[in-house]
């Protein structure tokens, strides 16, 4: 037998107790490991020095239209490589649950913005000459089992054409494969020009710009300059990186951070009060066998550490089946959130956070019964067991 | 000269309970010479658990100088006190003590856990130790499935692992039947007479007390007959 047998032996001395303990902490450290991974896909690597992407967008609400003519001024800023449009369609192919993304966008533009979205040249030239033409990246098209010919439907919600007709019938004529590495966006592309003729209002207005500039490292300036162009006028924008655009994206239902934060809090506060009691709980139980270790032998300070361990393993143990939990979730998750957070994983950073707050949560809930451990007396404690 | 294990000089142990101050033991001295079998009887109250705790180093006295083995305990510190009491003192107790989770054999290596011994050294040493006390075939059960006889052995095989000089037992045959009671107090006599261990024994059983070379009575925290 050995210190760490016996910290497992005192661990599991009561085991339905032990074992319900530990399926509680689990599920809080699973919960943590996938709302984490999300803040993290949502807000992470936003910087705007390094970023070579930036996107302009309506400053008050992505909804809000801006107008293309916006881009002329915003290519002669110095910094600026090249910039291109996007929008949101919206609507929906076939039933409300298949959704995908859709832009409207000048795809030569577009795609020599993304050069890491590879599709035949001729493909690009179909999609640039038939005004109907659409395009989908791989995932989508093996998705929804299309080919190059097929028609696809999509009933708007937002834009109806002139008329008040809502479908539209895209002709697919290309579609684009992620260069290795990357993740499949899961986004149907489809002709501006032809979007912007045949809708019903808003012409010559986009939803956000996509900005290549010559320096990441000039990226927080040039957002400013680009920002400024457009103050105090009735179009003014907001420029950021794509990291905190996608960020800000999602967070039109709320601050996702804060509310994923929050609810975080509240579970490791409930889990805090729920180790803390089964800790207390088993520490009383156990006070004439800790009369009798240190009648033993066992200094205070060893009475100390096993007491303080019994707790930091059962959270560390916890931890380690919730986050592999969440590790093993990853692949079943991951592709349905794809559309929001192409990077879904389970970070190094995430776990290293996870095991720092299981143990900083063994030491809270162990501290008090540890120090009763310690301050026993051992006369006393054997005159009551 | 006699070769004293135990050395106790005027020692005074005063409990406080709320105002009261209650004295235990008074000015109490005694020798306890090594290889002694020593039985500590008297009627309740009258301190001999107290002067065993003392003896044992679970407790300081409130006066007066305890030696054992050369070392004056009174003044250790309580972290020293817990590491000599390792090193130097096994205990019986009444209701044998043991930690229910573990098996027989893990219950006799605990002390072993707190010397330099390996693993496999720590598991001999028990298994040698269950031997010694005749339950070597029932070192894999745990407390519950063992007789309670056959835990009071495993207690004294715990008491025995690390090789004490002394061995205190406070009341060992208390819960247990007279033929068990007689088999206990015969594993006590055979470790006296053939292990060297000095035993003190707090009993309120004449018949217990008769197992011992010595009987000391206490009265009122007073030292009152020795009987040879």
């Amino acid at each position: 037998m050995s210190y760490l047998g016996l910290l497992w032996t005192g661990l599991f001395r009561r085991q339905t107790r032990t074992i319900l303990t530990l399926a509680s902490i689990t599920v809080a450290f699973l919960l943590f490991a996938l709302l984490r991974s999300i803040v993290v896909g949502l807000t992470g690597g936003v910087n705007a020095d390094g970023a070579d992407r930036l996107i302009t967008s309506p400053r008050y609400s992505i909804v809000d239209p801006i107008p293309i003519s916006h881009l002329n001024r915003i290519v002669t800023l110095p910094g600026v490589l090249a910039a291109t449009h996007a929008d949101w369609f919206g609507g929906r192919y076939k039933e409300p649950a298949n959704f995908f993304p859709k832009y409207p966008v000048n795809p030569r533009d577009y795609f020599a913005m993304y050069p890491e979205y590879r599709m035949p040249k001729a493909q690009l030239d179909a999609f640039e000459r038939i005004r109907t033409g659409a395009v989908a990246s791989r995932a989508l098209a093996v998705k929804y089992n299309w080919k190059i010919g097929d028609q696809i439907p999509i009933e708007a919600d937002i834009w109806p054409k002139k008329g008040g007709e809502r479908l539209w019938v895209f002709d697919l004529v290309g579609i684009y494969d992620i260069a290795p590495g990357g993740t499949d966006p899961k986004v149907f592309l489809l002709n501006y020009n032809y979007f912007d003729e045949a809708r019903q209002f808003a012409q010559g207005s986009v939803g956000w710009f996509i900005v290549r500039v010559a320096q990441p490292k000039e990226s927080a300036e040039i957002s400013r300059s680009i920002d400024k162009l457009f103050a105090n006028s009735s179009d003014e924008t907001k420029t950021s990186t794509e990291q905190e655009f996608q960020a800000s994206f999602v967070n039109q239902l709320g601050d996702i951070g804060l509310i994923m934060t929050s609810i975080l809090g509240a579970v490791f506060f409930t889990i805090l009060l729920l180790t803390g009691n089964t800790m207390a709980q088993s520490f009383r139980e156990r006070i004439p066998e800790i009369a009798v270790l240190k009648t033993l032998g066992f200094s205070n300070p060893a009475i100390l550490s096993l007491i303080l361990g019994e707790a930091v393993l059962l959270c560390v143990l916890a931890c380690a089946i919730g986050v592999g939990g969440a590790w093993l979730l990853t692949p079943v998750i991951g592709p349905a959130l794809t559309n929001i957070l192409p990077s879904f994983g389970i970070a190094p950073a995430t776990m290293a956070a996870g095991f720092a707050i299981a143990i900083l949560l063994g030491l809270v809930t162990g501290f008090f019964p540890a120090m009763q451990g310690m301050r026993l007396t051992i006369v006393e404690a054997l005159r009551r067991g | 000269m006699t070769d004293n294990l135990v050395k106790v000089q005027q020692v005074t142990k005063t409990y406080t309970r709320g105002k009261e101050k209650i004295e235990v033991l008074r000015n109490l001295s005694m020798e306890v010479p090594r290889g002694d079998f020593l039985a500590l009887m008297g009627p309740s109250g009258s301190g001999k658990t107290t002067l065993l705790n003392l003896l044992g180093g679970l407790d300081h006295p409130t006066s007066g100088s305890i030696t054992v083995d050369g070392e004056r305990i009174d003044t250790l510190s309580e972290r020293n006190l817990a590491k000599w009491r390792a090193q130097h003192v096994g205990f019986v107790f009444q209701f044998y003590n043991l930690l229910p989770v573990l098996t027989a054999q893990r219950n006799v290596e605990l002390p072993l856990l707190l010397t330099n011994l390996s693993r496999a050294d720590r598991a001999k040493h028990a298994e040698t130790a269950l031997h010694i006390v005749g339950l070597a075939d029932r070192a894999k059960h745990k407390p519950s499935e063992l007789s309670g006889g056959q835990q009071q052995r495993v207690a004294i095989a715990r008491a025995l692992v690390s090789d004490p000089a002394l061995l205190v037992c406070d009341e060992p045959t208390g819960d247990l039947d007279r033929t068990t009671a007689d088999e206990i107090l015969s594993l006590l006599q055979l470790l006296n007479r053939e292990h060297h261990k000095t035993i003190i024994m707090v009993t309120h059983d004449p018949k217990a007390a008769e197992h011992a070379q010595h009987i000391v009575h206490l009265d009122k925290g007073v030292l009152v007959e020795q009987v040879a």
